[in-house]
C-alpha cells in the first residue's frame, strides 16, 4: 500500500511539472473562475459571506477539475502513456497519481484565494468546517476528473475539455451558488441534489451559520460522490484501455 | 525454469479482425530473440499482450515465470523487465534526468540508487552533457537512447524492445546495438521486434517470423537461410557497367542494381568464370566481384512475400 502511494506520488509529481502550466489548465483553472466570479459579483449587492462562499466554491470547483481530464489524452497524444502503463504500476496507481495532481492544484489555489478573501471581506467562518468541507470537496472534484477523462478514449485533449466543460457548467448553475437552494422551486431543489457542488456550497454556508441541508449530509455526500467518481472512472478506464491502442 | 518468456496458443481479435492467431513460442533465458514481420503482421499486438497492455482472447503468457493475465503477477514481472514500447516517447517537458528519476521511482528504487544508475546510463548513452536539458530539444536518436536508458534504469533481467533502432541515425543505431550486445554478454534476455534484417542477422540468436497473425518460422538465422535454396548469387561491377544476361548461361536470374549486377545461380563457380570471360571479351574492367549467400532478407521475402499484411 505504501509502495503504491509512493509510486502514485511519483506520477503526481510528473503531472505537476508537465501539466500545471499548460495553457488550457491556466485558462480553465485560473482565469476562467476569476472572470466568472467578476460576473457573479459585479452589479449585485452581495454580503461578504455570500461573496466568500461563491468565490471559494467556484475556485475549488474549477481549479480541481482543470488538470485531470486532459492528462491521459495528452499522454496518449505524446506517446508516453504506453511507456507509463508498462512500468510496474497498475492502472489504478496511475489514476491515483493523476487524482493527486488535481487535488494538490485545487487545494493550493483554493486556500491561496480563500484565506486573503476572508481577511479582505472580514468574514470569519467556522474554520474546521471550512477546511474539512474544502478538503472533501476538492477530493471529490479531483475524483470527478478521473471519470471525465475516462470516456471517450481519445488522444485529443480538446474533445475531453469540451465534454467536461459542458458537465461543469451544468453543475455550476444548479448548485446554489447563483441562487441559494432554499430560493429554488421544488423541482430545482431536487435537481440540485445530483450535483456534488451543491453539498460543498451548503457546507460552506454552514461554516457561516446558514446552511440548508444537514451538515453531516453535505460531508457524507461529498465523500460518497468522490469514491463513486473514482471507482466508476477507474472501471471505465480499464474497460476502454485497449481502445487507446487500436 | 529455462525460459524468460513462454507464449502458448496466443490469440487476439480486434472486433472480428484476427490480429494474432494461435501463436506459441518461448524465449530462452540469456538469448536475443528477434521477432520479424511486415507491417500489420501482428508484431506489436504480440508485444502488447506479452507486456500485459492488451489482454488476449485466449492463450497463456508467462514472463519470468509470472502469469501475465494475473494483475498482481503482471506487476511483479514488470518489476524485473525493461520495456520499450513501439514509437514511445520520453516526457519532452522534463529533462533527461527527470525522466530517469521518474522511471526509477516507478520501479520502487531508492533515491541514491536512482542517481547512481541514472548517471551511469546517461554516460553509457552519451547523454550526460545534456542531462539537465528538456527532452523537447533532443533529436530522435537522443530520445530513443533515453527511452532505452529509462527501460534499463532498474538493471532488469529481461528487455522487451519494440523496434528499438527504427528510423535512427547510424551512430545512435550502432550505440543501441552495442548496448544490446553488452546486455546479452551480462546474461540478460532480450526480446526485440525489428524491420531491419541486418540488425536481426547481427544481433539475434533465434528469430520468429510472423505473417498475418501466424508464426510461420522460428529458428536460428543461419538455419532459416537454408530454407532459401537457389539464392546463391554473384555480385559484379564492371567499368563501364554493361551486362547482357543472355551471355551468362549458368545464371538463373539477373538483377541490375545501379553500377552493379546480381547474378543468381545454382553453380557459382561456373558463373564467376563466365563473368570473367565476359569482361575479357567485351574489354571491361572488373571493379568488384563477390559471391553472396542467401541473406535473411531473402528468407523473409520468400516466407512473407513482397507486400505488407
Amino acid at each position: 500500500m505504501i509502495e503504491t502511494l509512493k509510486r502514485s506520488f511519483a506520477i503526481a509529481k510528473k503531472d505537476m511539472r508537465i501539466f500545471y502550466l499548460k495553457g488550457p489548465v491556466v485558462i480553465m483553472g485560473l482565469l476562467f473562475p476569476f472572470f466568472l466570479f467578476l460576473a457573479f459579483m459585479i452589479g449585485r449587492n452581495l454580503s461578504g459571506g455570500h461573496l466568500l462562499v461563491g468565490l471559494t466554491a467556484m475556485t475549488a470547483f474549477f481549479t480541481s477539475t482543470a488538470v485531470g481530464p486532459t492528462i491521459i489524452p495528452w499522454e496518449c497524444r505524446g506517446r508516453t502513456f504506453e511507456r507509463l502503463i508498462t512500468a510496474p504500476v497498475s492502472l489504478t496507481t496511475v489514476l491515483l497519481g493523476d487524482f493527486q495532481a488535481s487535488l494538490y492544484f485545487g487545494l493550493a489555489i483554493t486556500f491561496a484565494i480563500a484565506v486573503p478573501a476572508m481577511l479582505y471581506l472580514s468574514v470569519r467562518p467556522a474554520i474546521w468546517l471550512f477546511v474539512l468541507s474544502t478538503l472533501l470537496a476538492v477530493g471529490c472534484f479531483s475524483a470527478m476528473t478521473v471519470l471525465m477523462s475516462s470516456y471517450p478514449p481519445t488522444d485529443v485533449p480538446a474533445d475531453v475539455m469540451m465534454l467536461s466543460s459542458l458537465v461543469k457548467f451544468s453543475l455550476l448553475f444548479i448548485s446554489g451558488i447563483f441562487v441559494p437552494i432554499e430560493n429554488l422551486p421544488a423541482y430545482g431543489r431536487w435537481i440540485s441534489l445530483v450535483s456534488p457542488l451543491t453539498y460543498y456550497v451548503d457546507a460552506l454556508r454552514h461554516s457561516l451559520g446558514k446552511g440548508y441541508l444537514p451538515v453531516w449530509l453535505d460531508l457524507l455526500m461529498l465523500a460518497l460522490f468522490g469514491f463513486a467518481f473514482f471507482f466508476t472512472g477507474t472501471a471505465i478506464h480499464r474497460k476502454v484501455l485497449e481502445r487507446r491502442f487500436t | 525454469m529455462d525460459n524468460a518468456i513462454e507464449v502458448v496458443g496466443l490469440t487476439k481479435y480486434y472486433g472480428s479482425f484476427l490480429a494474432v492467431d494461435n501463436v506459441s513460442f518461448e524465449v530462452k533465458k540469456g538469448e536475443i530473440f528477434g521477432f520479424l514481420g511486415p507491417n500489420g503482421a501482428g508484431k506489436t499486438t504480440t508485444v502488447r499482450t506479452i507486456t500485459g497492455v492488451l489482454r488476449p482472447n485466449s492463450g497463456e503468457i508467462r514472463v519470468l515465470g509470472y502469469d501475465m493475465l494475473d494483475e498482481r503477477e503482471k506487476i511483479k514481472a514488470r518489476e524485473r523487465t525493461g520495456i520499450v514500447p513501439e514509437m514511445a516517447n520520453p516526457y519532452v517537458d522534463l529533462t533527461a534526468m527527470q525522466n530517469l528519476r521518474l522511471m526509477g521511482e516507478l520501479y520502487g528504487m531508492g533515491r541514491r540508487e536512482i542517481e547512481r544508475r541514472s548517471v551511469e546510463l546517461l554516460k553509457l548513452f552519451d547523454l550526460y552533457e545534456k542531462r539537465n536539458v528538456k527532452v523537447k530539444a533532443f533529436s530522435k536518436g537522443m530520445k530513443q537512447r533515453l527511452i532505452l536508458a529509462m527501460a534499463m534504469i532498474s538493471d532488469p533481467e529481461l528487455l522487451i524492445l519494440d523496434e528499438p533502432t527504427s528510423g535512427l541515425d547510424v551512430l545512435s543505431a550502432r550505440l543501441i546495438k552495442d548496448v544490446i550486445r553488452e546486455e546479452k554478454r551480462k546474461g540478460k534476455t532480450i526480446f526485440m521486434t525489428t524491420h531491419n534484417m541486418v540488425d536481426a542477422n547481427e544481433l539475434c540468436e533465434r528469430i520468429g517470423i510472423i505473417r498475418r497473425g501466424k508464426l510461420i518460422a522460428i529458428d536460428t538465422p543461419e538455419k532459416l537461410k537454408q530454407l532459401v535454396k537457389g539464392s546463391v548469387s554473384v555480385e559484379v561491377s564492371f567499368e563501364p557497367m554493361k551486362l547482357d544476361p543472355s551471355e551468362i548461361a549458368s545464371a538463373t536470374r539477373v538483377e541490375l542494381m545501379g553500377d552493379k549486377a546480381r547474378v543468381f545461380t545454382n553453380d557459382p563457380d561456373a558463373t564467376v568464370k563466365e563473368l570473367v570471360h565476359y569482361a575479357e571479351r567485351n574489354n571491361l574492367r572488373i571493379v568488384s566481384l563477390r559471391t553472396l549467400s542467401p541473406s535473411l532478407e531473402d528468407v523473409f521475402i520468400k516466407l512473407v512475400g513482397e507486400g505488407n499484411d
